[in-house]
């Protein structure tokens, strides 16, 4: 039984850490932004389907392209649909499949990056002289490549866009490993006999996860604005979905005269994006990745 | 009465913890240097020599800030300077010798254009004058062949050299006070006992004077005049430096020279308990009251002052002072230990093993071949006889712990055979070894800090052993953990911490206990002590042999420090370029005859005794690989011979108290000449 109690108590003190961990982020002013900013695109994303005040897919041409008003708070667009529901609604897609595809981004190049850093070698050479080439290729032309032959459902973009964003974590992972690696924890668990899944599972991933886990963070925000650029090119979802990427695209060309049409997108994609990267920087700062504010006594 | 130059005044420095608390590093320091005059701060780490040092120069580290007195240098207080007047003090007046001269020089510079740049800094010399200079300088610090040397890039040179710069750029400038941070810490015996010879002459000859910081008691004693010990932010005895080494009458510094391992004397070194107390933790009282023998309950309560005391010369700042006057024959004692059985059985056989470096050829490879005629390690015949500790001595190159790591498996060997028990032939190769071959060798390795996985807690680092090779689980593997705990003296409550939450000592004990954790019959000892301070050094020294002799288990034992060697082992064996120059009992090893190598590194041991001057018979150049013929030490041994070193492989000769020497001259002869 009391071996039940230390996991227990364990538990408590990894759930501790990670609120203190939040609780360093949010001391300073933009960790506190960051965090505020998407904490409110997640809530809202949550309960937007309860709260929104129209039908996000009702076509009326009695409301085309008017103007914020008591009604419709950020006016309506060229099929007459109400901008505000759409707003509201064009977040869910995209930080669903950018969250899911940042997670698989995470685990294949993570768990690549630290094996290739581990074994070293023949292995190691080939792996990344792989991932180099698909580094150079253009990742949005064999997205839309990949897209037009598959489709663009969500099954296909989350694995996709979760390959085409590993790429760079393969490379983080293994440099955090290489550093890592020439520790002498690492050669005595060697001299002991551990297996390499040991070894990576055990010694390495609790040294070099919270340099993964903030490079992920980062990547987040990139894949949003790679899925909102996708579906600006009409590559994304398809039609009547409400997505800020293709609000965006089908107001712009009303921009001069609709400008409400344009703007509520814009603000909800940008906003999530400066709070999803200025979370990942007070993330790594609370970690103690950042450089600059380590202690220099 | 000379000049005072620099004078400390209640000097207090600290910070401000994250509770807003003010916590002082250095407390209420006071202390004046004289011209020409040669001070030595000594103190473990953390004691707050380098910031008091630093601090004497007028900079005090971010995030620290003063809290009272003044750092008077010539009348004028450093700390209320601004940048501007503070530069034009550095360098000219007051200038640095830092400790690791390698990452102090730039390196994509050459050296004389780095002398060149304090020149132009410090002085009014024009370019013909400058050059002039430089060579001068070189030639000062006695660095071989200076025009040359001048076109060099750091990296070029040794580590002695790279020191040896450093001097000479902080030369540049003149100045009145040379402030030498652990200037000798990371070289070799022979180096630094050269580059203090260096310092001595330097002191003499130009009348600067000097502050020497270093942990290093043996150090301290042979460059200072008057030396300043330190502990937890205070000083705690200061006075002439005959006089605090002969007769410390501070319980700490007391301590601390028994503590210190002794060539003169067999015995392991008698270890102080406990460790410094963190700043900000002590409250009330005398701040070495936890680990002090002659505590009082008056010492709990009240904090000693300085107490200057005539008759020595010297200030101390303890209640008891007085106990310690006339003791100074106890410092010359030490534990014996329990001697071994020689009539054991040998459980590891070296036979000839060459161990190499060099990358394999494509083709070698393919046919999993190594080809190099001049590898690293080179025939290494050694027999381990169960339950000793066995010692492998030799600077920096000699191979000590390449032949450590490949016993281990971590290092294929190019030849030969390494046999454990019963003659069975171990595999080179880690991925062949059974797993019992595995548990029977542990490691333990030079710096906990690295050793020891930062993210788990001791106890999950005492589970991974138990769990691979016993499969122990829940309330057993608890049981076990808390048993390993009490074999290195620390608590249950140990378990939940991380290896950051414990002082250096604590981490080097986890690890100790780690390596015991698969009930090994071998440990290989890595430098296991010269990362800890003297006192810890010698308790985990005492907590190894206690291991030893309840539970029988043999040691390899590799360091540099040929006093920690003394001090616990049963048999050396003295390595030179990866070849094997001396094996014996280690009674008879540090006697005469020895190998000329052996007489080198004796010689110059630092002892922390003002009297026993280091004796420095060989150059201290660096060789970087072994010669491809003859004797391994040819390059530089005081008592050459001639064509023969260079072209014949000396042969064994064994003495008359059985220890072994490679050398071609003749063991009595070689008897006769060291005497």
């Amino acid at each position: 039984m009391e071996s039940n109690l230390i996991t227990e108590d364990k538990q408590k003190n990894k759930l501790e850490k990670a609120l203190e961990i939040l609780k360093t982020m949010a001391s300073k002013p933009s960790g506190l932004i960051g965090l505020t900013i998407v904490l409110f695109h997640v809530i809202l994303a949550l309960i937007s389907p309860y709260i929104a005040p129209y039908d996000y897919k009702a076509i009326s041409p009695n409301t085309m392209l008017l103007a914020p008003s008591a009604e419709h708070w950020f006016g309506t667009d060229s099929l007459g649909r109400d901008v505000f529901t759409r707003t509201i609604l064009g977040g869910r897609t995209a930080l669903t499949v950018t969250f899911f595809g940042s997670l698989i981004a995470l685990l294949w190049g993570g768990l690549l990056g630290i094996f290739c850093g581990l074994v070293g070698g023949k292995i190691d050479d080939v792996v990344m002289r792989v991932v180099d080439a698909f580094l150079s290729i253009p990742w949005i032309l064999a997205m839309l490549l990949i897209v037009s032959l598959l489709g663009t459902s969500t099954e296909v973009l989350i694995p996709a866009l979760g390959f085409f964003y590993g790429k760079g974590i393969v490379r983080v992972a293994r440099a955090a490993t290489h550093d890592v690696i020439a520790k002498d924890f690492i050669v005595s668990a060697r001299a002991r006999g551990h297996s390499n899944m040991s070894i990576i599972w055990n010694e390495i991933i609790p040294n070099v996860r919270d340099a993964i886990l903030v490079e992920g963070a980062m990547r987040w925000s990139w894949m949003l604005l790679g899925f909102s650029s996708l579906s600006f090119l009409g590559f994304g979802v398809s039609p009547p979905t409400p997505d800020w990427g293709l609000m965006i695209s089908n107001a712009r060309g009303l921009m001069s005269f609709a400008y409400w049409s344009v703007i509520a997108p814009i603000v909800g994609l940008s906003s999530l994006i400066i709070g999803i990267n200025l979370t990942a920087d007070a993330f790594a700062k609370a970690l103690g990745i950042d450089r600059s504010t380590k202690a220099p006594v | 009465m000379s000049e005072i130059i620099e004078s400390v005044k209640n000097l207090s420095i600290g910070f401000n913890s994250q509770k807003g608390k003010q916590i002082s590093i250095l407390r209420n320091v006071s202390t004046n240097i004289k011209k020409g005059e040669t001070v030595g701060i000594v103190g473990e780490s953390g004691s707050g020599k380098s910031t008091l040092a630093l601090a004497m120069m007028g900079y005090i580290k971010q995030g620290l800030f003063p809290l009272k007195g003044q750092c008077l240098f010539k009348s004028e207080d450093l700390l209320k300077m601004s940048s501007r007047q503070l530069e034009k003090i550095r360098g000219r007046k007051i200038a640095m010798i830092p400790q690791n001269a390698g990452q102090a020089l730039t390196p994509n510079l050459k050296i004389g254009y780095q002398i060149d740049e304090a020149l132009r800094l410090h002085t009014d010399l024009n370019k013909t004058e400058r050059d002039k200079k430089i060579s001068e300088l070189l030639n000062k610090v006695r660095l071989p062949s200076p025009e040359t040397m001048a076109f060099r890039y750091p990296h070029e040179l040794s580590g002695g050299q790279q020191q040896r710069v450093a001097v000479a750029m902080a030369l540049a400038g003149k100045p009145d006070l040379l402030l030498l941070d652990e200037p000798t810490t990371g070289l070799d015996v022979t180096t630094q006992a050269h580059v203090l010879e260096l310092l001595r002459f330097i002191a003499k000859d130009t009348g600067t004077s000097m502050i020497y910081v270093s942990h290093d008691l043996g150090a301290i004693a042979q460059v200072s005049d008057r030396i300043v010990v330190m502990y937890a932010g205070e000083i705690v005895l200061e006075g002439p430096a005959r006089k605090i080494l002969k007769e410390p009458i501070h319980p700490y510094t007391y301590g601390l020279l028994k503590s210190i391992p002794k060539l003169s004397l067999a015995g392991l070194p008698a270890s102080m308990p406990g460790s410094q107390p963190q700043p900000g933790s002590i409250n009330e009282g005398c701040s070495f009251y936890d680990r002090c023998n002659l505590a009082t309950d008056h010492c709990k309560k009240n904090s000693p002052d300085l107490e200057h005391i005539k008759e020595l010369d010297t200030n101390v700042r303890c209640f008891n002072h007085k106990e310690l006057i006339n003791q100074n024959n106890n410092l010359q004692t030490s534990i014996t230990k329990k001697s071994n059985n020689s009539e054991a059985i040998e459980v590891l056989k070296l036979k000839d093993v060459s161990i190499s470096y060099a990358k394999q050829k494509f083709f070698d490879q393919l046919f999993n071949k190594i080809s190099d005629q001049n590898p690293t390690v080179k025939d290494i015949n050694i027999d381990i006889k169960k339950g000793e500790t066995i010692a492998l001595v030799g600077e920096s190159g000699s191979g000590k712990s390449t032949i450590l790591k490949s016993i281990a498996g971590l290092l294929k060997t190019k030849d030969g055979q390494i046999k454990f028990e019963n003659d069975r032939i171990l595999s080179s190769d880690l991925k062949m070894r059974n797993p019992n071959d595995l548990r029977a060798i542990q490691l333990i390795f030079q710096n906990p800090d690295e050793s020891l996985n930062p993210n788990h807690t001791v106890e999950q680092i005492l589970s991974q052993p138990l769990k691979l090779y016993f499969n122990l689980s829940g309330e057993e593997l608890k049981k076990n953990i808390i048993d390993l705990l009490k074999k290195v003296r620390l608590g249950e409550f140990y378990m939940s911490r991380y290896p950051r939450q414990l002082s250096g000592g604590e981490k080097q004990r986890v690890a100790v206990a780690r390596a015991f954790a698969a009930k090994p019959d071998i440990i290989l000892c890595d430098e296991v002590t010269s990362a800890l301070d003297v006192s810890v050094q010698a308790a985990v020294l005492n907590l190894l042999q206690q291991l030893k002799e309840d539970l029988g288990t043999t040691y390899v034992f590799v360091s540099h420090d040929l006093a920690v060697v003394r001090a616990i082992s049963d048999r050396v064996a003295v390595l030179y370029q990866g070849r094997l120059c001396e094996i014996g009992p280690s009674q008879n090893v540090y006697k005469f005859p020895s190998h000329p190598y052996t007489e080198v590194l004796l010689g110059a041991v630092l002892e922390p005794d003002p009297d026993i001057k280091p004796k420095l018979v060989a150059e201290d150049i660096v060789e970087e690989k072994p010669p491809e013929k003859g004797c391994s030490f040819q390059g530089r041994c005081p008592r050459k011979i001639g064509d023969i070193c260079n072209l014949e492989v000396p042969p064994w000769q064994i003495g008359e108290n059985g220890n072994a020497i490679r050398c071609h001259i003749n063991i009595d002869e070689l008897a006769s000449l060291q005497q």
